[in-house]
């Protein structure tokens, strides 16, 4: 899932001061998933900016609503009444679904309220972790199901660096090193003839290169 | 501001502190009339809503009494409320409230004294705050659309 973080009241202050009615518009999938923009945490952010506004004379009206789906134009239509009757949205869905709002309401200022932060998943309660970077040329069959791309922090695709302690990376000592992951499941899955081969460099064309990416499925096309 | 008197909530856990508050009145012990004490079925059922919405509608300070850690009715109600309690001080303190004007405080049911000096303590310190430093009315608390 797309895992993101709250801004701070402060931040969300200062990009929402030459509004008055505001939206919290909050997302139902991901970013509810993530505790950063469900219901739940809408209502905790439309309360602090109501206390904000109140404290420093701020003048806001804020309503509060959560859909399903903000990346999605179906699901839109269900804040259309919300979002006409508002001056500006603060949107705390991920970076897709702010602007697939934005692009939706060309009229109508839409603003971020998280930051959309990785791919991840839930390691543990409360611990979100990436684990893919949307690379777009995906090379986890040569790795035992380990991304090296994203939890390498140097993105080693032919074995280690060299510098990691015990099972440690030497870049951040708080997780395990990913290739000593690599490693250790090609050799559980009786697989670490793979890591014989030399990998060519990554063809990194089908990632941040040339504008944003596109997939066209002309089978579903009307 | 010499008569300000702050209002107080005090969410207090039916196991514990509200039985606490309870032994405090047939002990005659005082305590303070600013805290109008809400009894919950556990401080673990406190949602961050309660906190933001007493703050948002002009409370001055909220007291959270639930039971000493290791002795929640439910098992761990009370460490999810501290928690909860820790998260809510840092996003008051961004929304521009004191953080001190959010408590958590653990007694037992037979802590009649302890309790009351946590409620002198927090009417004190709401006191020596002052009232939250407003620029606008309250308005009534807007939801949905
Ligand atoms: S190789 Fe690319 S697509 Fe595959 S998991 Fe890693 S970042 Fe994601
Ligand atoms: S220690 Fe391991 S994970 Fe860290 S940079 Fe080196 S190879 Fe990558």
């Amino acid at each position: 899932m797309i895992v993101a973080e709250r801004k701070t009241i402060p931040e969300m202050v200062a990009i929402l001061k030459e509004h008055k009615k505001v939206l919290v518009l909050g997302c139902g999938t991901c970013v509810t998933v993530c505790l950063a923009g469900g219901e739940r945490e809408v209502s905790i952010i439309a309360s602090a900016l109501r206390i904000a506004s109140r404290v420093q004379g701020l003048g806001f009206e804020v309503s509060e609503l959560t859909i399903e789906r903000q990346c999605d134009n179906i699901f839109i239509e269900q804040a259309a009444e919300a979002i006409e009757k508002c001056d500006a949205v603060l949107s705390t869905a991920c970076g897709a679904g702010v602007q697939a709002i934005a692009e939706r309401y060309p009229l109508k200022p839409v603003y971020a309220g998280l930051n959309t932060a990785f791919l991840g998943i839930l390691e543990e309660r409360g611990v979100w972790t990436e684990k893919c970077a949307a690379c777009g040329d995906c090379v986890l069959d040569k790795y035992g199901g380990i991304c090296p791309i994203t939890r390498c922090a140097k993105h080693m695709l032919n074995g280690p660096c060299g510098g990691s302690r015990e099972d440690r990376c030497e870049v951040r000592p708080d997780r395990a090193c990913a290739w000593q992951l690599i490693y250790k499941r090609l050799k559980d899955i009786g697989e670490l003839d793979k890591l014989n081969a030399i990998t060519e460099p990554k063809n990194w064309s089908a990632s941040l290169n040339g504008g944003p990416r596109t997939i066209i499925r002309e089978d579903h096309r009307i | 501001m010499e008569n300000y008197e702050p209002k107080i909530i005090a969410f207090c856990c039916h196991y514990c502190a509200y039985s606490a508050a309870d032994l405090a009145g047939s002990s005659r012990l005082q305590y303070p009339p600013n805290v109008r004490i809400v009894r919950t079925p556990c401080t673990g059922r406190l949602e961050i809503d309660y906190y933001m919405r007493a703050f948002e509608n002009g409370i001055d300070g909220v007291l959270v009494a639930g039971c000493e850690e290791g002795s929640c009715h439910f098992k761990d109600g009370n460490l999810l409320a501290k928690r909860r309690v820790n998260s809510i001080r840092t996003v008051l303190a961004e929304a521009g409230i004191e953080a001190e004007r959010l408590r958590m405080v653990n007694v037992s049911a037979a802590m009649a004294r302890p309790l009351v000096e946590y409620i002198k303590e927090m009417v004190e310190t709401v006191r020596k705050l002052g009232p939250v430093k407003i620029k606008e009315p309250v308005n009534k608390t807007s939801t949905g659309v």
